[in-house]
């Protein structure tokens, strides 16, 4: 390959490759967050911790659930359970541009032979409460990440401002691999002694989960869940800021947090399962989006959040 | 003289922004520049994905000394009238002058403006340009506190002349302004200082920078089309496209691709919409086929491989997308197959209008109102309802849920697929429209019948939940709907009662004031014709206005009738009897409208006119009969000449009392006349 960077193997490599390079300009590298999320913004990492004055710097893979994106492991590129490589750094530098782009290149894309495009796109979260500007990436008219300058998280003005790297990464892979289908892709390196494709690791949980999450989650079960989740949520945070145990200041906004996490995901599984009207639909994210910003009001009051006491 | 240059140069500004902002920049620049006396010979704005440029010619290198005198209230006037002339002149009290003058001592303030030099105006102005910019959008980036459209990264302000050339000192929260910029983000050579405006176009392009969006367009275009042509092919024309796309690259280079055999046998309309909304490609279409065979990317760059690669990568992406458009059209003429049964079942689950029901109940009762409007506009009844019954099946579709705007064309294609009536197919895509005052209105029966009961149902159902718009706000788009009916009507001269046909519409509304809603989009509309509000009030006032058609009719000829010298003349001298008479009526408690004689008639004139209005009359009734109303006007002008004569002649309130009578009576008989065609007391002036 020219610019002397050799082209990666597999998909995971491509994923260590982004792991090195966002730890070499000073990003700490987190783990996936423990739950079902619907994209790698859900991770407190990036939604709580836009919010505050405090410095912030992290890269991680989340993977991501999109229950009706599932299609039982047969479409090219059409998967309801993904990963995304996320970066956010607070306040955005200067060069984030040129930072972004070296990240391609360092996954094997050369800026000598390909056309790489900033397209106006403005990302939205209804759900979180929360919209930045930026654009979508193009490489050769393909979106490949999405770069987005936070302004509003959970109804709270970004200040400063967060920049938050979404790279969608069997999609990317797959273009920097060649490969058409995304389960003919190499998981790993293909000259390894035990040669994994993606379609060998997820083929089948890709069926398994199509089949539940079209037509055998118990929605009755579900909305339950909701419900539960929702009234935990709001529990948590009426909780006193003072611990009677401890006599400690503790804002419980994670815990809170993970439960909006959850309504999130169920409203999901539910809009998968058909059972949620045109109109119910906009009343349910309505829902989930004063969850999240109870859960930023409460954030800011902690110390992570720029709280002093 | 000085030249001014100023870059704003930043991260990617979206390309729907760019031309407005060039022209925004220009304009808050100058008119800050003249307001504070500095005037200029010549300004060109210019914009690309990350620079807003300005070139300033010829500029006043310094404002020049004014000296404005205003006379004041006089020495000793209310405190409150020297407090507003101080505050008028920006001036305080011990500037004042006191000066004798024919009444008195008067205060008189003088104004002197210094000159100051160019630079303090242009960093001034600059300033305040870039801390309120018009963006649409704009946004905060790190923790500066600026907004702007995307994150600014540097300003040149360069001021120049015969003597060389100077950076204006200007700062915005610590972004100091300087001569350099940058080239094409991958093709450029790093960061380069310029000397004005030419040196910096010429290093510009130098760095593969292309400043002007216009020659970008341009050149796409011509590349693009001799790339086509050489093939013996052709680029399907997108001013809008060709403009977006010229603001996504500094360095267009066009590059033209094959589509797959396989998407070959797509509609044309599905292929262009992929590849326009997705991929934002031109669309290169064979004149002997009529088939969309290629596309057209425009790169913003060149590669040593000629662009092959990135042609490459486009046609996968577009390989991806085409291979969903594909996968939607054959699950859609599945079903389009079948009778369509399982989009119109599809349909009881969505929801129109929380007041108003499912898209099926509506459907239901389109079909019923198309039903019976079809012999109105000669329709068939049965395949008026038909066609209604799936004019909005594809909504159901999964195309029309990829790609919005393709709704009720591939409703017509599935149609057509399932084997349904040309007429019935026709009507899934012309339903909709006419869809504004310039787009076609369909002239079909059926597609008629459908399109007419399609808007009626909408405008009566949200006249019944009382959801009429108000002031600018018409969220459901109900005044495009009404003059959708009305073009519909008048368009294909339909003769129907409006009361009558909405009164069929959704039970529970007010069809006198949607009525009325109707006659005000009905005067909006004409106006452009140069039809006055009053011209269409007067002939409302007759019977049989109810029918538009009949209505509009009258009021053309009645609006040509008033432009010729013989109708503005008769409207002077009908309002002259009108006046007369019921000045006359008043004051006698009588009306006089029957008994006029000619034997009572004194004058030649008032002969004549006994004349003419008795043929007037026989002229205009058969006019109308046959709703000739250029005829019924005509006659009516031929009493011009005899009705001035008699005014000049006579005079109405004679001393005799018989005489009088007659002759009012005889007006009368003119109001008669003036209010038969149409009712001209309503007309204005």
């Amino acid at each position: 390959m020219a610019n002397g960077i050799e082209a990666p193997k597999s998909f995971q490599e491509i994923i260590l490759r982004l792991q090195n390079y966002w730890a070499g300009k000073g990003c700490a590298v987190m783990q996936p967050y423990d739950m079902e999320v619907g994209a790698g913004t859900f991770h407190p990492a990036t939604t709580l911790r836009s919010l505050g004055d405090k410095s912030w710097a992290a890269a991680y893979v989340q993977p991501s659930r999109r229950p009706t994106d599932g299609r039982y492991g047969e479409n090219p590129n059409r998967l309801q359970h993904y990963y995304q490589y996320q970066v956010v750094i607070k306040p955005s530098p200067p060069d984030l541009q040129a930072l972004y782009l070296g990240s391609l290149e360092a996954i094997g894309i050369n800026m000598e032979l390909h056309d790489i495009r900033f397209v106006e796109d403005d990302w939205e979260s209804p759900t979180l409460g929360a919209w930045g500007l930026g654009w979508e990436v193009w490489c050769d008219g393909m979106e490949v990440s999405q770069f987005t300058y936070f302004q509003q998280v959970g109804g709270h003005d970004c200040h400063p401002v967060t920049g938050e790297l979404t790279y969608g990464l069997e999609r990317l892979a797959m273009y920097i691999l060649g490969v058409d289908h995304v389960m003919d892709m190499p998981y790993n390196d293909p000259s390894s002694p035990v040669p994994l494709s993606y379609g060998d690791v997820f083929r089948q949980t890709e069926a398994e989960y199509s089949r539940w999450n079209f037509d055998v989650a118990d929605t009755d079960v579900l909305l339950q869940h909701f419900k539960d989740a929702e009234a935990e949520c709001q529990r948590i945070l009426e909780q006193p800021y003072e611990d009677p145990k401890t006599g400690k200041r503790i804002v419980m906004a994670h815990p809170a947090y993970d439960q909006a996490i959850k309504a999130s995901h169920l409203f999901n599984l539910l809009d998968a399962r058909g059972v949620i009207s045109v109109t119910e639909r906009q009343a349910y994210i309505g829902r989930v989006r004063a969850l999240s910003k109870a859960c930023a009001d409460a954030f800011v009051q902690t110390e992570a959040g720029g709280y002093a006491a | 003289m000085p030249d001014l240059l100023i870059e704003l140069f930043s991260e990617e500004i979206p390309a729907r922004m760019q031309g407005r902002a060039a022209a925004d920049l220009k304009k808050l620049v100058t008119d800050g520049l003249v307001e504070a006396g500095l005037t200029y010979a010549s300004a060109g704005a210019f914009s690309t994905p990350r620079r807003l440029t300005l070139s300033v010619e010829g500029l006043l290198s310094e404002s020049p000394d004014t000296r404005e005198e205003r006379k004041g209230p006089k020495v000793g006037a209310p405190d409150k009238a020297i407090e507003g002339f101080l505050r008028g002149a920006g001036v305080s009290k011990d500037d004042l002058e006191i000066r004798d003058d024919k009444k008195g001592q008067v205060y008189f303030a003088v104004i002197a403006k210094p000159s100051r030099p160019a630079a303090d105006i242009i960093a001034e102005v600059l300033e305040n340009a870039i801390r309120n910019f018009p963006w649409p959008k704009s946004m905060r980036w790190g923790a500066a506190p600026l907004k702007w459209v995307r994150p600014l990264h540097s300003i040149i302000c360069l001021l120049s002349d015969e003597a060389g050339a100077t950076v204006v000192p200007v700062d915005i929260d610590g972004l100091i302004a300087g001569d350099t910029t940058e080239g094409h983000r991958f093709m450029g050579a790093g960061r380069f200082a310029v000397t004005g405006f030419d040196d910096y176009a010429t290093k510009l392009r130098a760095n593969s920078v292309i400043l002007d969006a216009t020659e970008r367009a341009d050149h796409i275009w011509n590349d693009a089309t001799n790339q086509a042509f050489a093939n013996g092919l052709e680029v399907v024309e997108d001013r809008g496209l060709l403009t977006e796309v010229a603001g996504l690259v500094e360095f267009p280079v066009v590059l033209m691709g094959e589509i797959a055999e396989d998407f070959l046998g797509l509609p044309p309309e599905v292929l262009q919409t992929s590849m326009k909304e997705h991929q934002k490609f031109f669309s290169v279409k064979n004149p002997k086929t009529g088939r969309i065979e290629r596309f057209i990317t425009v790169a913003n760059r060149e590669t040593a491989d000629n662009g092959a690669t990135i042609l490459a990568g486009n046609q996968k992406v577009l390989f991806a997308r085409l291979s969903d458009a594909k996968f939607f059209w054959e699950n859609d003429l599945r079903v389009a197959n079948a009778g369509m049964e399982t989009w119109t079942d599809a349909l009881s689950n969505v929801t129109f209008h929380n007041k108003l029901g499912t898209q099926a109940a509506r459907i239901d009762r389109i079909a019923a109102l198309a039903r019976e409007i079809a012999p109105d506009v000669g329709a068939d009844a049965d395949l008026a309802e038909k066609a209604a019954r799936v004019a909005k099946a594809d909504l159901s579709s999964e195309m029309v849920y990829e790609f919005p705007e393709l709704q009720g064309l591939m409703g017509r294609y599935y149609a057509e697929a399932a084997g349904l009536p040309q007429e019935v197919a026709n009507a899934c895509e012309a339903h909709y429209s006419p869809l504004g005052p310039s787009d076609d209105v369909p002239t079909e029966p059926v597609s008629v019948a459908v399109a007419l009961a399609d808007k009626i149902d909408t405008l009566t159902g949200f006249w019944a939940i009382d959801e009429k718009p108000t002031g600018s706000k018409d969220p459901f788009a109900l005044r495009r709907a009404a003059l959708g009916v009305i073009r519909l009507i008048m368009e294909n001269d339909v003769r129907v009662s409006l009361a009558d046909v909405l009164g069929k519409g959704y039970e529970g509304a007010d069809v006198a004031h949607l009525v009325g809603f109707f006659h005000d989009r009905l005067k909006v509309y004409l106006k452009d014709e140069g039809i006055r509000h009053d011209v269409i009030d007067a002939c409302l006032a007759m019977d049989g206005s109810d029918d538009i058609t009949l209505l509009v009719k009258r009021a053309r000829a009645m609006a040509a009738f008033l432009k010729t010298d013989d109708g503005e003349n008769l409207l002077q001298g009908f309002k002259r009897a009108n006046n007369i008479l019921s000045q006359a009526e008043e004051k006698d408690g009588v009306e006089y409208s029957f008994g006029a004689d000619v034997k009572f008639a004194e004058d030649d004139s008032e002969t004549a006119l006994f004349d003419a209005l008795k043929s007037a009359e026989g002229a205009i009734s058969s006019a109308i009969e046959t709703e000739d109303f250029a005829g019924a006007f005509g006659a009516m002008a031929a009493l011009r000449s005899p009705i001035d004569a008699f005014f000049t002649a006579v005079q109405v309130n004679a001393d005799n009392a018989i005489v009088r009578r007659n002759r009012l009576n005889l007006l009368g008989q003119i109001r008669k006349i003036g209010t038969s065609v149409a009712d001209l007391t309503r007309v204005e002036g």
